[in-house]
């Protein structure tokens, strides 16, 4: 057994020195937040996720799109089925083309996917300034430190750039942004939302609702994914702890 | 060979016809015999041939539900993520399965590299193994194009350009694997084809590595012939469930990444669409690939790095003439066993300096790890086969496990990984 255990000490330890190596490459240092959904019973607090919601439909909806989720998905955060088909006729998408070989508008139905705000990157670097505001999907997994990244860029803004550091017309510095000069202007300001639950807006409550309900978008699939992972853990263990028994008794009359 | 012991009529019948049970019995079975001194460093071939299977399997799945087009591909991918019934659980378990599938095979290889298992007469087994490596490079490679985001394109357009540093057919090389003039849709057609064949050629050539292992039989810990039935047992049963014992172990370690941590070894670029008109900042190969990354990066010239990356797994071949030694094992090779290690921890290096930026002091360090591996190859290696004095072998596996069972210390030295007292 002895010698076992040191094959699979080996084995970890040649994958993480390898990947440790992956990830090294030098970038801006981001502090370690604490969040429900890390650790081996992760899970959504879906309160958070609503008051994400109402953040990102209210002010980042009117620049960012969120391509990938549908409005059906609201459900899983859990709004109802009434809630979501209102919060979807609240947008307007094309359609058709009708019997009359025309397209036409019509409200978003809990079927479609988040309606963007630009149909297109150059309507959008357009009105931003040249800047192009990304679509939000996926962004909790696409940046290196993925969830605390969003919360501190939320909360990173600096109101004047060190001294000598250059800004554009229409740049912001940012502490965690990479390059620090953001085209994105700061977002977040005490009580510029009202929450429907009655928490008090301050700028860290947002950021943190925001950044709950942008990871959400990017790994819906995250508790689901968690908890059929104990129950594969727990019969993993169990089946081949019942093998290795087998296996002693199977070997037990082989000097070896 | 068909002698199966069975009273059932049915299968006697069946057997007679097509010896299909027996043929079994005979290479994975009770008929085919197994070194009894086998430590865990030898179950990771069997668990190599299962990655297979489970990457085939899942990789089919995704390709029912994949659209290999550069404007549907990346969204596919999320739509598998998202919407089809445990698509996530079938991506997470490719994407680490490729993972795996390396981490396996890699301390399968350097398994080889310490008990000799590439000396005579295993050289064409060493091959066969050698040619799935390099398939299993390529189709990793061109597995990592068809999500379509900023690191499937980019390392696509880096990885295929190689080939332009060849003289006069390297442009033509590189519009024949774009189909174009660039890294494009056609790129990624003939991509994900390339991608769902090259599987089958590397079950392939796994048969033929599993053949020419039933030529030699296994090498052992101690690298000595099997000389008699007391130096064997059968496979099945004891090799069968000490390997199924390893998978459990195994199974663990992968669910652990494919549930808790699936992106870990990923890179978060690869989550950005592609884009030909925005470079990343760094442009990262698949950590399984970074040694060699390392190597092809050690030289200012394109053409002779790319040559060296290609040398440092052709040498490979060469291995078995490289090492003059007449002992197999480390276990008897005193100095050997050093520059193993040294060799093993080069090659950690080498990964380490391909995930760091090409600028100083990393290039340097990635030169002399460079010159290192093919040092230890070229040189070290004939070198010490010629002036390394090796302790005595035992005069057989038995004796050497009896000794070793009773508390002596014959000529197996107490740490000889020959044996685990289970």
């Amino acid at each position: 057994m002895r010698k076992f255990i040191l094959t699979a000490a080996a084995a970890v330890g040649l994958s993480l020195a390898a990947t440790t190596g992956a990830n090294a490459a030098g970038a801006i240092e981001v502090p370690d937040e604490s969040w429900t959904w890390e650790g081996l019973f992760g899970y959504y607090d879906k309160a958070q996720l609503q008051r994400g919601f109402q953040i990102y439909n209210e002010i980042c909806s009117s620049c960012h799109g969120l391509s990938l989720v549908a409005y059906r998905n609201l459900q899983e955060i859990g709004f109802s089925e009434d809630q979501v088909k209102n919060i979807a006729a609240q947008r307007e998408v094309e359609d058709g083309p009708d019997d009359t070989g025309e397209m036409f508008m019509r409200p978003a139905l809990p079927a479609d996917r988040f309606v963007s705000p630009f149909p297109n990157e150059e309507a959008a670097r357009f009105a931003n300034g040249g800047a192009l505001p990304p679509d939000l999907s996926l962004m909790a997994k696409a940046r290196p430190a993925g969830a605390d990244y969003i919360y501190h860029l939320m909360l990173g803004y600096k109101d004047e750039a060190p001294e000598g550091f250059e800004l554009g017309a229409t740049q912001y510095y940012n502490e965690y942004f990479p390059g620090h000069a953001i085209g994105m202007p700061p977002q977040l300001y005490e009580g510029m939302v009202e929450y429907a639950d009655g928490t008090e807006a301050t700028a860290e409550q947002m950021a943190h609702d925001i950044t709950g309900f942008l990871q959400w978008a990017a790994e819906p699939e995250l508790e689901e994914r968690k908890s059929l992972g104990i129950k594969v853990m727990l019969f993993l263990i169990v089946l081949t702890a019942m093998l290795y028994a087998l296996k002693r008794r199977i070997w037990s009359d082989v000097e070896h | 060979m068909s002698e199966l012991n069975t009273n059932n009529r049915a299968l006697k019948w069946f057997e007679a016809r097509l010896p299909v049970v027996s043929f079994l019995d005979h290479s994975l079975g009770t008929k085919y015999p197994a070194p009894k001194n086998l430590s865990y460093m030898w179950n990771f071939g069997s668990l190599a041939g299962i990655v297979l299977v489970i990457m085939i399997i899942s990789g089919l799945f995704l390709a029912m539900n994949y659209t290999a087009h550069t404007d549907y591909a990346f969204n596919s991918v999320e739509r598998i993520m998202r919407d089809v019934n445990y698509g996530w659980l079938l991506r997470y378990i490719h994407m680490n399965g490729a993972s795996f599938f390396f981490i396996v095979v890699y301390i399968h290889i350097f398994r080889g590299l310490y008990y000799g298992s590439y000396k005579p007469p295993r050289e064409v087994l060493w091959w066969m193994g050698l040619v799935i490596l390099l398939l299993m490079m390529a189709t990793a490679f061109m597995g990592y194009v068809l999500p379509w985001g900023q690191m499937s394109f980019w390392g696509a357009t880096v990885i295929t350009n190689l080939f332009s540093a060849f003289p006069i057919v390297g442009d033509d090389i590189v519009t024949l694997l774009w189909g174009g003039f660039s890294v494009d849709n056609p790129t990624l057609n003939r991509f994900f084809a390339l991608h769902f064949v090259l599987p089958f050629a590397i079950v392939g050539v796994v048969i033929l590595h599993i053949w020419a292992l039933h030529e030699a039989k296994s090498n052992n810990p101690l690298g000595i012939d099997m000389k008699g039935p007391n130096d064997a047992i059968p496979f099945h049963p004891y090799y069968t469930v000490k390997d199924l014992f390893g998978l459990g172990v195994f199974l663990i370690f992968f669910a652990y990444f494919v549930f808790w941590a699936p992106n870990y070894m990923g890179h978060p670029d690869n989550y950005i669409p592609a884009d030909p008109l925005v470079t990343p900042a760094h442009i990262v190969p698949e950590w399984y690939f970074l040694p060699f990354y390392a190597i092809l990066r050690a030289v200012p010239d394109k053409l002779g790095g790319v040559l060296l990356m290609f040398a440092s797994i052709l040498v490979l071949a060469a291995l078995p003439w490289l090492d003059t030694s007449k002992v197999r094992s480390a276990v008897f090779r005193p100095i050997y066993k050093w520059f193993f290690w040294l060799f093993f921890a080069d090659c950690i290096l080498l990964g380490y300096i391909g995930a760091m930026p090409a600028e100083e002091p990393y290039v340097l360090i990635g030169q002399f790890a460079t010159a290192y591996y093919f040092l230890h190859l070229i040189v070290l290696l004939p070198l010490i086969g010629w002036f390394e004095k090796p302790k005595p072998l035992p005069e057989s596996i038995s004796a050497a496990v009896s000794k070793k069972s009773k508390g002596g210390h014959g000529p197996v030295p107490a740490n000889a990984p020959a044996q685990e007292k289970a």
